[in-house]
């Protein structure tokens, strides 16, 4: 069949914020949905939260939306726009929802809207787990046994029969959010209730666990037709219990026979002509009894997903395009497969001659107070996929592109809760248990059994991970065990290709030998052992491909047949983390794009599936290699680029710039040493006392007692940080000489190698970020924004505000020469980000101080872009290529009518236990932009966006500090305009009534009950502003916070929050909906 | 070119190359042991089941030798010894066992484009032939252990056993790119000590090609035999089925034997046939002595042209208005049988994610494929009609004579290994038969 006619605009729900679960998978499948309809004809009408996608871009869709993702904004936007057709299946399960909502509320009916892609009762259907259970029922196929429960009491009696452990999941969520399992009573009881409040439905399934079970996962795609293809199998190498999406997985699956396999096949297609989905991508998850082969079906997704991101990286086969063509009315049949240049149709299921293996990334150490066990509810905020021609290959490249500091099966530290004096029985026994009691470093700890003698027998019986696997790690470690005690020189030219072949890096070899990574890169070479490059074509080789996607093996032949162009090699930025997320790979495209348009070969190197960058589209050649020194010299090896772009990917490329600098790689933009500079304290101040500037007091400690000594130059309270992190890692703020000196024994390692910073921290500042591009010679401020929170509070997870709500012209224009000093000074190529902290002086003026400077790509480099329509990404790349701001014609960068505000979204709700308040460590996995034509409206909206709505009316709690008892007054007052209740803990209530406002006290936790917590459990308290300063202090609060938080209770931890708080409660849901082109207007011209 | 792979031995060993098996010195186990392991049950219950791990080193020398002098080398599987055949490449990721012992490979060298083979071992019960039928196997890794519930054997053993003679740890992604480019040729496999290129050169140029080789004949039963079994289901490893007694009414299915695999003839029982198995070169009235339903014209390797006495046969029958199914050789043979012709393609089709659209309807269904040669569709006559086009290549992949009950499909709708969604074709078959005998 046939592109449908009658239909000529379609709506694209996008899926919001990054955050664990949803991650910018979700901008790699919208995008190419968007492509991909646009190119048949079709008006496309976008509507998403996230400014730092590649699909918000105003090229993308015929109408852009960066608003928030709520029904009723929506329908504002159908209102307008009024699409034909809404796809819901390309913004994961935010998009779902949304479009079920929409349909619920009788929005998609009053504007005639037909949802395509997947219909109202496929979805539900596959959602709602009881319906789901039946209907696996009518086919034949096996569940596990289950209880669905709408009440704690439903769930105790269904436990009844299910018995421990107990998996918990909740009706329509992802991530496995608010699920678990309970081994036991006091577990059930609280996984449950969390359970029942997270479900949409508040419905709950229970399960009996199939822990040990292998865990497979199908990835299939249906046309109108009833054509039904799979495009990948994929096989969880940690067995059933961990969610999918923490798990290490591996394609194709690799312990089945075909017998098994077909049986899968089948299953999956009979699943999705259940369901109903008609069209597109589906996944559908299976676990098999090892013993007997034994299958039940544990879920399906009726949408594109990670995995089908991780699907589409893994063979090529880009599932979210066809999926978009599929809900138009194609099918199969009528389209190509991109990579053999149309050459075969989709209509086939790709085969793969090599093996993908993905681990995730995880971030507890953001978290420390977060349980790290690995369940059903996913806790990993990125991941790295690998591409060897074998398991052991493909696994070892995977570890070392996580950078976590390992290059392999690298020894991991002592299992937890065992002394440096520990028998070998004692260590035997807690090994075990961190081989039973999944976290995140789990693989390790099974090498590191191997490696003490372990048989892979009680391996398996221990982790019950297939034992293929077991033997693969086994002969993995056997190999580096026999390396252990040999010479580099001892390694013959064999032994080096066989050690290479299995994957081993130069780092890892290093370490097991004993000498340095450039050693044995030395010898290798002369050894003349060196990678080639294979290509992915979805064929295995059936059909020649014109597609260069490419990875590195120690095979005979080269297909990379590098071409004699100019070319400019982009480096990514790596798994997704708190701190590094798609901000930077925005920014890559970006330079991809630019670049390529300007007649460059365009090189991109990344590991992270989840990317747009990662599309083998993006860019004229894709090496998916992690970005580790070794891997990228030996691509510059075989390619010769003529530039090499290290500071749009984040703090990854720049770890590796000096390396690839003394290797003589030719790194353009801005210099590896003007990044030390810029990174180098005490560089640093030099350049800022030279040119005049000021900078907060601040020193450099290399010891604890210098570090004590230092500190008392520069006074209390402090900002302490380690030096070269990214994201605040291990930063906080010290109020006094005994917290430094926990700090200074406790959160880092001190060396001379890595000293730690001092910072005086400026109390009641204003932060102040300044993105800016410099060619050398002219700057041009792209954007400066005010931050919502305090200083002290990370940028990242600050709020702020482009342009500024509360500066003058003047000291912004202050800011701007500052800028444009230390760019030249610097000697910046590309792109500049400043962060400033404004004090009011007595004169009623400012003090600036600077904080920072990062000449690289910074996180608000697609804020900006967005708010502002000037595509900084792309100008600066140009740039960083040679052509001047001027040749762009790019002389400034008009300050936009609009507001736009950039707020951050949090995953506190997945770390139960963890205090959700804000520090100068950054804890946010995503943000969101929401505009208006005033700051509260834009407020208004970025909070929406970030899934908070304020209420309107209500009862406020009142907590604030001492020295926020002044200010708190200004914000009693509007709450109380607004028709507030006022309730407040003693010493903030006589600081408000005083104001002769009506305020009810409040007992604190300590005062005893009633007190505040049992007013919030009572449902009594719909907003809470509550500020806090000393580590004490915020313990005392804490409780507060978490219920606030567990109910989804409205919260401030500032006084700056509580402001913006109020100014943004004059706006709703039903406000103005904004086109990305109603706020460029002209400056926008389509260029970003 | 690349010498690596000669001595596979383990990197710590400074050995030299030797003929038998050496242990991996990190393996602490014995050669060979068998433990117990506990599974839980979705009841909660436990079963055990034995493991095994077995440990292994791949150390013997091994070469392939393509006509063209192309060489690769790599290391031993199987037996020592020296294989000829057409070197071809298969890209479908499981079934390894089922290509093995596929007579449609018959002097032919398989290259599998997955990574790893033998990582589920092997089990009697996949076998599509009692004897391997491919001349040797090409792979790039034979994991040391394999891991299935169903697995008797390693596929190492299993080609040991089988006398086998097979290759590992070259560069297949080279081998298939340049099978691709160049074409299927001949190719020489040399395993274990006294590997020698100019040897195997000589013997690969002297292979004559499959071209005008009639192949059936040689890989056919001897005498007629009935097959009695149904289709392998979950369970049927550990407590194989009794075989299937057919009602005294049921349709006879005469299956011509040209290589056929195993289970075109369970889907036949499934489906309610009586079968009886017969030699590539009974003749018509012997079949038509056997009284059938009727007729299946099977798989099976080589050049149909060949086969003059089975397309006469099959053209005899054709006449009597016998419902007729052929899959791929059988195909072909219908296709002769009807005054078509046949080509010998560059390097066929060998894979099991193959589009294939039905005509009639659109439908697309993604097949199994194992050939070299195909029916010209440039010399289909009146009497033939396309049921079924390829979409990698638009090739002709099914004809019905619109004259009588007959029709064959180029794919393998039994596929094992390969995915089920043309076993539709086995009904239509049954359909045929049933109007047939309703008719009659």
């Amino acid at each position: 069949m046939p592109k449908r006619t009658d239909i000529d605009s379609v709506l694209i729900i996008g899926a919001g914020p990054i955050v664990i679960g949803q991650a910018c998978e979700f901008d790699y499948s919208g995008a190419q949905a968007c492509k991909a309809l646009k190119e048949e004809g079709f008006r496309v009408i976008l509507v998403n939260s996230n400014p730092a996608t590649i699909m918000t871009d105003p090229a993308m869709a015929d109408a852009t939306y960066i608003e928030p993702i709520d029904w009723r904004v929506v329908e504002r936007i159908i209102e307008r726009e009024r699409p034909a057709a809404v796809l819901p299946t390309m913004g994961g399960q935010t998009a779902l929802n949304c479009a079920l909502d929409l349909d619920r509320e009788g929005v998609l009916e009053k504007y005639g809207v037909e949802m395509i892609g997947a219909k109202p009762d496929a979805i539900d259907m596959a959602e709602d787990r009881d319906r789901f259970r039946r209907a696996m029922d009518d086919i034949g196929l096996a569940t596990p046994r289950a209880e669905i429960a709408h009440t704690m009491e439903e769930a105790r009696a269904g436990l009844e029969s299910i018995g421990f452990p107990c998996i918990i999941r909740p009706s329509f969520t992802m991530g496995g959010s608010g699920g678990g399992i309970a081994y036991n009573r006091e577990e059930f009881e609280a996984i449950v209730a969390r359970g029942l409040d997270l479900s949409r439905t508040n419905e709950i399934q229970l399960e009996t666990s199939v822990l040990g079970w292998k865990e497979y996962e199908m990835e299939v795609v249906r046309d109108t037709a009833d054509n039904v293809i799979i495009v990948c199998s994929i096989e969880n190498l940690d067995p059933m219990g961990i969610h999918t999406g923490d798990s290490i997985t591996v394609a194709p699956a690799l312990t089945l026979t075909d017998k098994e396999y077909q049986i899968m096949r089948n299953a999956s297609i009979d699943v999705l002509r259940k369901i109903g989905v008609e069209t597109g991508g589906s996944n559908v998850q299976f676990s098999i009894n090892p013993a007997n082969g034994e299958m039940i079906i544990i879920e399906m997704n009726p949408r594109v997903s990670r995995s089908s991101a991780l699907a589409s990286k893994a063979t090529g086969f880009p599932i979210a395009r066809i999926a978009a063509k599929l809900a138009v009315g194609f099918t199969l049949d009528e389209l190509g497969n991109e990579i053999t240049g149309g050459k075969t149709p989709a209509s086939f299921e790709p085969s793969i001659d090599y093996i993908v293996t993905k681990v995730p990334r995880f971030t507890f150490e953001k978290f420390p107070t977060a349980d790290n066990r690995l369940t059903t509810q996913m806790k990993s905020v990125g991941e790295v996929m690998a591409i060897g021609r074998t398991f052991k290959e493909s696994i070892q490249k995977a570890l070392r592109g996580l950078e976590i500091g390992v290059s392999g099966f690298d020894e991991p530290p002592m299992p937890r809760g065992l002394a440096d004096d520990a028998t070998e029985e004692e260590f035997d026994t807690a090994l075990e248990r961190e081989l039973r009691e999944v976290r995140e470093n789990r693989l390790w700890y099974v090498a590191d059994a191997l490696r003490r003698g372990w048989s892979r027998e009680r391996v398996h019986e221990v982790t019950a991970i297939d034992p293929w696997f077991v033997n693969q790690l086994a002969e993995i470690i056997g190999d580096e065990q026999a390396l252990r005690g040999r010479s580099l020189e001892s390694v013959d030219a064999h032994q080096m290709r066989r050690l290479k072949r299995d994957g081993f890096a130069d780092a890892r070899l290093a370490s097991v030998i004993g000498t340095d990574e450039s050693a044995v890169r030395t010898r290798r070479h002369e050894l003349g052992v060196r990678p080639v490059y294979k290509r992915v074509d979805s064929c295995a080789a059936e059909f020649a491909t014109t597609t260069a996607y490419m990875y590195s093996t120690y095979e005979q032949v080269c297909e990379s047949e590098p071409t004699d162009r100019d070319k400019i090699m982009v480096l990514g930025g790596g798994p997704n983390r708190i701190g590094q997320g798609i901000e930077f790979d925005y920014c890559c495209v970006h330079a991809a794009l630019a670049l390529r348009e300007d007649g460059y070969e365009t090189l991109m190197v990344n590991c992270n599936p989840e990317t747009v960058s990662t599309d083998f589209d993006t860019s004229d050649r894709l090496y998916f290699e992690p970005l580790t020194l070794e891997d990228v010299l030996a691509i510059i090896d075989v390619e010769k680029p003529k530039g090499v772009i290290v500071q749009y990917g984040g703090q990854t490329p720049l770890k590796l710039a000096r390396d690839l600098l003394a290797a003589g790689a030719p790194i353009i933009g801005t210099s590896p040493d003007s990044i030390d500079l810029a990174e180098d304290r005490e560089r640093f101040q030099q350049l800022i006392e030279q040119l005049g500037l000021k900078q907060p007091p601040n020193r450099t400690a290399r010891t604890e007692e210098q570090a004590l000594s230092l500190a008392a130059e520069i006074g209390y309270p402090l900002v302490v940080r380690p030096s070269y992190v990214l994201g605040g890692r291990a930063m906080e703020i010290c109020q006094s000489e005994t917290e430094l000196a926990r700090y200074m024994r406790e959160a880092v390692s001190v060396s001379n190698d890595s000293p730690v910073l001092l910072d005086r921290f400026l109390n009641d500042a204003i932060e102040v970020d300044v993105d800016a591009i410099c060619d050398g010679t002219d700057v041009v401020i792209g954007g400066v924004m005010q931050h919502i929170e305090e200083a002290g509070i990370h940028s990242g997870d600050s709020a702020c505000s482009l342009p500024p709500y509360s500066l003058d012209e003047a000291v912004i224009a202050e800011l701007g020469e500052q800028v444009r000093a230390m760019a030249k000074g610097l000697g910046v190529i590309g792109l500049m980000n400043t962060q400033f902290a404004l004090q009011a002086d007595s004169s009623g003026g400012w003090t600036v101080y600077v904080l920072e400077v990062n000449p690289r790509a910074s996180r608000t480099v697609p804020f900006v872009s967005k708010a502002t329509g000037v595509p900084l990404a792309r100008v600066a790349a140009r740039v960083m290529a040679g052509m001047s701001l001027a040749e762009q014609g790019i002389n400034d960068v008009a300050v936009p009518d609009f507001v736009s505000v950039k707020e951050s979204v949090f995953p506190f709700a997945k770390f139960p236990g963890v205090d959700p308040v804000l520090g100068p460590e950054m804890k946010s996995t995503g943000e969101v932009m929401g505009t208006g034509r005033s700051f509260g409206e834009a407020f208004y909206k970025a909070s929406l966006g970030a899934s908070v709505e304020f209420p309107t009316s209500g009862t406020a709690f009142l907590s604030v500090r001492d020295q926020d008892k002044a200010g708190i007054v200004e914000v009693a007052r509007r709450l109380s305009a607004a028709g507030f209740s006022l309730m407040a803990t003693a010493g903030t209530e006589r600081a408000v009534s005083a104001a002769g406002l009506k305020c009810k006290a409040v007992n604190k936790m300590q005062q005893g009950q009633p007190h505040v917590v049992d007013h919030i459990k009572n449902d009594e308290i719909h907003l809470v502003i509550n500020t806090t300063d000393g580590r004490q202090a915020v313990a005392d609060s804490y409780y507060i916070r978490q219920q606030a938080l567990g109910r989804k209770i409205p919260y401030t931890t500032t006084l700056a929050g509580a402001s913006a708080i109020c100014a943004a409660l004059t706006s709703g849901p039903d406000g103005p909906v904004y086109r990305l082109d109603d706020i460029h207007g002209d400056v926008a011209s389509g260029a970003a | 070119m690349d010498n690596a792979g000669a001595g596979h031995v383990p990197f710590c060993s400074s050995a030299p190359v030797s003929d038998r098996g050496e242990p991996r010195e990190f393996a602490p186990e014995p050669a060979c042991l068998r433990y117990e392991c506990k599974d839980v049950r979705l009841d909660g219950r436990y079963s055990s089941r034995p493991l095994q791990f077995q440990i292994r080193a791949l150390s013997r020398p091994a070469l392939l030798v393509l006509a063209d002098g192309t060489s690769f080398d790599g290391v031993a599987l199987g037996i020592d010894g020296m294989a000829v055949g057409e070197v071809v490449f298969n890209t479908a990721m499981t079934g390894y066992q089922e290509i093995l012992s596929d007579p449609s490979y018959a002097r032919q060298i398989v290259t599998l484009t997955a990574p790893h083979i033998g990582n589920t071992g092997t089990t009697d019960v996949d076998l599509e032939a009692d004897v391997v039928h491919a001349t040797g196997l090409i792979v790039r890794d034979l994991p040391s252990v394999h891991s299935n519930f169903r697995a008797t054997d390693s596929l190492e053993g299993f080609l040991a056993a089988r006398g086998v003679v097979a290759i590992a740890d070259i560069d297949t992604r080279a081998l298939t790119r340049h099978l691709r480019d160049h074409g299927a040729q001949a190719g020489c496999l040399m395993a274990g000590p006294g590997c020698d290129v100019t040897t195997a050169l000589a013997a690969a140029k002297e292979f004559p090609g499959l071209a005008g080789m009639d192949l059936a004949r040689e890989v056919s039963c001897s005498a007629p035999y009935p097959w009695t079994a149904g289709s392998w289901t979950l369970g049927d490893d550990q407590a194989p089925p009794a075989p299937v007694t057919s009602a005294a009414d049921a349709p006879h299915v005469v299956a011509m034997d040209f290589g056929v695999k195993k289970n075109i003839l369970r889907l036949l029982v499934d489906r309610g046939c009586r079968v009886t198995v017969v030699p590539a070169t009974t003749n018509a009235d012997a079949i038509r002595a056997l009284q059938p339903d009727g007729l299946f014209l099977s798989n099976g390797p080589g050049d149909p042209e060949p086969c003059v006495y089975a397309i006469r046969t099959i053209a005899s029958l054709l006449e009597d208005r016998l419902p007729t199914f052929g899959i791929c050789l059988g195909h072909q043979l219908l296709a002769l049988a009807s005054s078509a012709a046949t080509i010998k393609m560059k390097f066929g089709h060998h894979g099991a994610n193959h589009p294939v659209q039905e005509c009639a309807t659109g439908r697309v269904m993604i097949t199994s494929q194992n050939h070299g040669f195909a029916v010209d569709a440039d010399t289909l006559t009146e009497s033939l009609a396309i049921t079924h086009v390829s979409l990698f290549d638009g090739s002709l992949q099914g004809i019905r004579r619109v004259d009588v009950p007959a029709f064959g499909f180029q794919g393998h709708p039994e596929a094992s290994p390969g995915p089920h969604d043309v076993q539709g074709l086995f009904d239509q078959f049954a359909e045929l038969i049933a109007a047939h005998r309703s008719a009659a």
